[in-house]
């Protein structure tokens, strides 16, 4: 079995009984030692800006998950940006717009937790969403363009430019 | 417009003489926007964050928002001037405290200020004197329909406007009213308050924000929930519960008069007096001493006296504005001797008019 912080093997298996339900924690032994010497909430959440209602729903999210469950989850990312749910977990900020579809099984409930809603009901931008997803499509072609670039790969980088300027170009402002 | 001239100034928010200025000090509401084709901040490279920069630049400086704006390099100020446009409400600490390319503009009569490069791209601000939140809405509401023909927000069909940290999306927005309660601290039934209004998923924050502590019985009521309900309907949340509110602390303030009357007048008093004749006094002394101040003055125990005049000297008594004034870096000891010398000029003088010239 796998650390559930890193891809460690998980030495230490601990079941936390305070706060409620029992919580099961399988960490390597750097990060059981992180663990058993932090706060007792240290788990995930902690970073030092973390609004605290959501540090709470973060936290909320480990409890009641196996730690196989909990280790895949963490390590689902983010095609655009590159983030790991794990990664978002522990910072407490989303890495880019698409986040909220990569990650949207996850997210959702700790959405609906925090504001008890999950649908938007309020203002609407005046141009349609789905050109502002297909803008957020350019966040991972301009990655892959620089690692065509980069890989010497120079046809495809090419074929990823035009496609860059399409969209660019489309969509104008 | 530079940045000097703020200075000599006090913001529109601290004039004191919108509605229910005794108790509210300002009404203000923020929108989180991003850019639908660039990383959030806490991933993006400062390639990208210069990119973020210069599109943003550009769309605000071409909306007309504003004939007189004024465009601040953040990262490109000092650490004192950072520190004043906290101070005045400008920015947020965490852009002053950020890295990387990031950016405000701010009106001249500072009712609004946009950051760029905060937790969010774009973080719009609308600040306004006394209780009125319709009328900021409208505002920040056309700012944002100005920008928003010149970018491309991230946005999604179901979701709303998308943020960086979840607890934002949707609508992006925090509406807040900062209110003076010094009579519900005193009578002790602060606490039961904020319980209440914890209750109905509203927060209670300090003078500055998120995390900071509430000096001179200032405390920022505003929504915690930015989803599933529209944006006038959270202005109408906040604009319900504010009128119960200043409505126990005018109670509470009633109590002490007729109950301790003697006694609240010589806590005034007191309080006035050191304010007029010490030596060296800290920014915390300073700021508590300055509510009891508030209040006599609104209770008519001190009468010359303007509600605007103490508004400013909560502001221009801050670090940064005392460092500016004197123009040098001064240590917190030194700050302390400097602040009381500002403080015994700025109250002992008898006509207001002069106040300004002479500083």
């Amino acid at each position: 079995m796998k650390c559930q912080q890193c891809e460690r093997p998980a030495t230490f298996h601990i079941t936390e009984l305070t706060g409620g339900k029992p919580q099961e924690l399988h960490l390597c032994e750097e990060h059981a030692r992180t663990y058993l010497t932090s706060a007792p909430s240290g788990e995930a959440g902690g970073g030092g800006n973390m609004p605290p209602a959501l540090g709470q729903q973060i936290q909320q999210m480990a409890i009641g998950q196996t730690a196989e469950e909990l280790a895949q989850l963490d390590q689902q990312a983010c095609p655009v940006c590159g983030i790991t749910f794990y990664e978002f977990r522990s910072q407490g900020r989303l890495g880019c717009p698409h986040d909220y579809v990569a990650f949207q099984t996850q997210l959702e409930p700790l959405i609906v937790n925090v504001h008890g809603e999950s649908e938007h009901v309020g203002k609407r931008p005046h141009r349609a969403a789905n050109s502002s997803e297909m803008r957020t499509q350019l966040i991972r072609l301009r990655r892959e363009m620089k690692e065509a670039v980069e890989g010497e790969n120079y046809e495809h980088a090419s074929e990823l430019r035009d496609q860059i300027r399409r969209i660019e170009t489309e969509q104008a402002v | 417009m530079e940045l000097k001239e703020l200075i000599q100034s006090s913001g529109e928010w601290l004039r004191g003489n919108g509605p229910e200025a005794d108790i509210v000090i300002s009404s203000r509401i923020r929108l989180a926007r991003n850019l639908a084709e660039f990383p959030f901040i806490s991933r993006a490279t400062p390639q990208d964050r210069v990119q973020i920069e210069r599109i943003l630049h550009d769309a605000v400086i071409t909306s007309n928002i504003s004939t007189d704006l004024l465009y601040i390099a953040i990262d490109e100020l000092a650490e004192v001037d950072r520190q004043l446009l906290v101070e005045r409400h400008l920015i947020s600490r965490e852009l002053a405290e950020g890295q990387g390319r990031r950016a405000v503009a701010v009106d001249k009569a500072e009712k609004f200020s946009l950051m760029i490069n905060e937790e969010d791209h774009l973080r719009i601000q609308v600040m306004q004197s006394g209780f009125n939140l319709q009328n900021v809405w409208q505002q920040i509401n056309a700012i944002d329909d100005a920008v928003e023909q010149k970018a491309t927000y991230a946005f999604h069909q179901k979701l709303g406007y998308l943020t960086a940290c979840p607890t934002n999306v949707g609508t992006g927005m925090r509406v807040s009213v900062m209110m003076h309660l010094p009579a519900l601290v005193i009578t002790r039934q602060i606490e039961k308050v904020f319980r209440s209004l914890q209750k109905i998923s509203l927060a209670v924050r300090g003078l500055f924000g998120e995390g900071s502590q509430a000096m001179g019985d200032f405390y920022q009521i505003s929504n915690q929930i930015t989803l599933g309900r529209s944006e006038e309907e959270l202005v109408q949340q906040v604009n319900d519960i504010v009128p119960v509110i200043i409505d126990y602390e005018r109670q509470a303030r009633q109590f002490l008069i007729k109950e301790s009357q003697e006694e609240l007048h010589d806590r005034v008093s007191r309080a006035y007096g050191i304010l007029r004749t010490a030596q060296k006094i800290s920014s915390e002394e300073t700021m508590h001493l300055l509510s009891s101040v508030r209040m006599g003055v609104n209770l008519g125990l001190i009468s010359d006296l303007h509600i605007a005049d103490i508004n400013e000297l909560f502001i221009h008594t801050q670090p940064a504005h005392l460092q500016k004034r004197t123009g040098g870096e001064l240590g917190s000891a030194d700050r302390n001797i400097e602040r009381a010398r500002y403080l015994r000029q700025y109250l002992n003088k008898e006509d207001g008019a002069q106040r300004a010239e002479k500083n």
